[in-house]
């Protein structure tokens, strides 16, 4: 009984527990998976009109992001682009005679890093789902005259929306449980205040335990609502 | 080459070495217990059905890096403060970090993959297992014998792709610190302050292994459809 009081007064809000802390951390979470999987789903818009375009380069270049995207760990690719990011952001900073002493803002580097890896999934969504929209509706706007832009604004992008519903959710899921990988670049977010915890405490199991099912609660909401959507969308799709 | 390309090199090798042998022993038992999992998930009776859609929905809802902690840190631990375990003459195999990753990652693949085999099992068109049936097989025979086999062909594109996350998974295995491709990048980087040659000879590494898995996915594929061209 002593042990379970100690356990909850370690979970509990305030000075002595961790709760509040690990409730930031969650919704720091969710903030950096809300908002790679934005970025990532302009790259992935890009990615997919890419490989469509038929221009060469285009093609080529958006076959190696999403081949690299898809063999490479996460984490390896996480690490390249925040280095890379700083570095580079670092230099900038110095020949434009800023303090060379810069910091990337940790939220922004976490989010880009791991919104690139988000868009090299999504690019396979959204093709998928372009692809998917009959080739007779870009034809008959062809055949009204329609600009590309507008065939692609227009008539494509609304179109394609229900058909890539299932795969979006798919990616919101995968983005939520990739977003751990951030605390690995030292951002924190849930699963760093649960090491951190775990580490003052030494009570290892009962926090990582907790991270996990924050992260299970969070997945299971995230499926619920998603199923939510899908069912609507659907019964829009039939009747509208 | 110079002194630092000879060091990189050697790491790269080493950790190369760790990243196969663990990719293979988690691909080997974790494939082998997707499908008793697939069928769990599936089965009339609730005994096998709620304790596997658990841990379907446990692996699956997680992530991956917080089950490798809590393996090691978390299940370590308690492991570590039992006498029996402590002083047992096995306890050096419950210390080694790479137990801990192949025993987490093996259970991730065989959750994912079998929720693969689960929906390629309920691809297979009904039509056949009613052939089967009113041919007179017995259920086990109709299950081994016509929906498995067509349940594999279905299955084999995404069983091949979990397992090139798995191979990516194995990469996190470096953060409980076993010393695989990603560790030893991390080692390299941590000693000599150069950041991108390990980092870049890792990706390359992963790269050509992912392109081996992938070939060999899709030699499997060519075999077994072959026939229905």
């Amino acid at each position: 009984m002593d042990l379970t009081f100690s356990w909850l007064s370690l979970l509990s809000f305030g000075d002595q527990g961790w709760g509040d802390e690990l409730l930031r951390g969650a919704c720091l979470s969710l903030a950096i998976a809300a908002c790679a999987y934005i970025i990532g789903l302009l790259l992935g818009l890009v990615g997919a009109v890419a490989k469509l375009s038929g221009n060469k380069v285009a093609v080529v270049l958006a076959s190696a992001y999403t081949t690299i995207i898809r063999s490479i760990p996460d984490i390896l690719i996480i690490f390249l682009v925040y280095y890379t990011a700083t570095d580079a952001f670092r230099s900038l900073m110095s020949h434009s005679g800023f303090s060379s002493e810069f910091q990337l803002n940790g939220f922004v580097a976490a989010a880009f890093s791991l919104g690139i890896v988000q868009g090299g999934y999504s690019t396979e969504v959204l093709r998928g789902a372009i692809i998917a929209v009959a080739s007779g509706q870009s034809e008959a706007a062809s055949a009204l005259g329609l600009t590309r832009r507008q065939i692609f604004f227009l008539i494509i992008l609304p179109q394609m929306f229900p058909l890539a519903l299932p795969g979006l959710g798919n990616l919101w899921l995968v983005v939520l449980k990739e977003s751990s990988l951030v605390s690995l670049i030292g951002f924190t977010e849930l699963v760093l205040v649960g090491k951190m915890a775990a580490g003052a405490s030494r009570h290892y199991l009962l926090f990582y335990a907790s991270v996990g099912a924050i992260f299970l609660v969070m997945s299971g909401i995230s499926a619920a609502l998603i199923n939510l959507i899908e069912a609507k969308t659907y019964r829009a799709w039939r009747h509208g | 080459m110079d002194d630092f390309g000879v060091y990189l090199l050697h790491q790269i090798l080493a950790g190369l070495k760790t990243t196969i042998s663990l990719f293979v022993a988690c691909a080997v038992t974790g494939n082998l217990l997707a499908l008793p999992v697939g069928m769990a998930l599936m089965s009339r009776s609730r005994w096998f059905r709620y304790p596997a859609s658990v841990f379907a929905l446990v692996f699956r809802g997680t992530p991956l890096l917080v089950q490798l902690y809590i393996a090691y840190f978390g299940v370590g631990q308690i492991l570590a403060s039992v006498p029996s375990i402590r002083y047992s003459p096995l306890w050096p195999l419950f210390r080694e970090a790479y137990i801990y990753a192949y025993v987490t990652l093996s259970l991730n693949t065989a959750a994912y993959c079998g929720e693969i085999w689960r929906g390629a099992i309920l691809g297979v068109p009904k039509g056949q297992s009613e052939a089967g049936r009113s041919l007179g097989l017995p259920s086990a025979r109709i299950m081994l014998s016509i929906v498995l086999p067509q349940a594999l062909r279905i299955a084999l594109p995404s069983l091949g792709g979990q397992n090139i996350l798995l191979l990516k998974g194995t990469a996190l295995a470096a953060m409980i610190t076993v010393f695989e491709l990603m560790g030893a990048a991390n080692l390299v980087r941590a000693q000599t302050f150069r950041v991108y040659e390990p980092l870049m000879a890792a990706a390359l590494a992963y790269f050509l292994l992912a392109v081996v898995i992938t070939s060999g996915f899709s030699f499997m594929e060519k075999r077994l459809t072959s026939r229905y061209r």
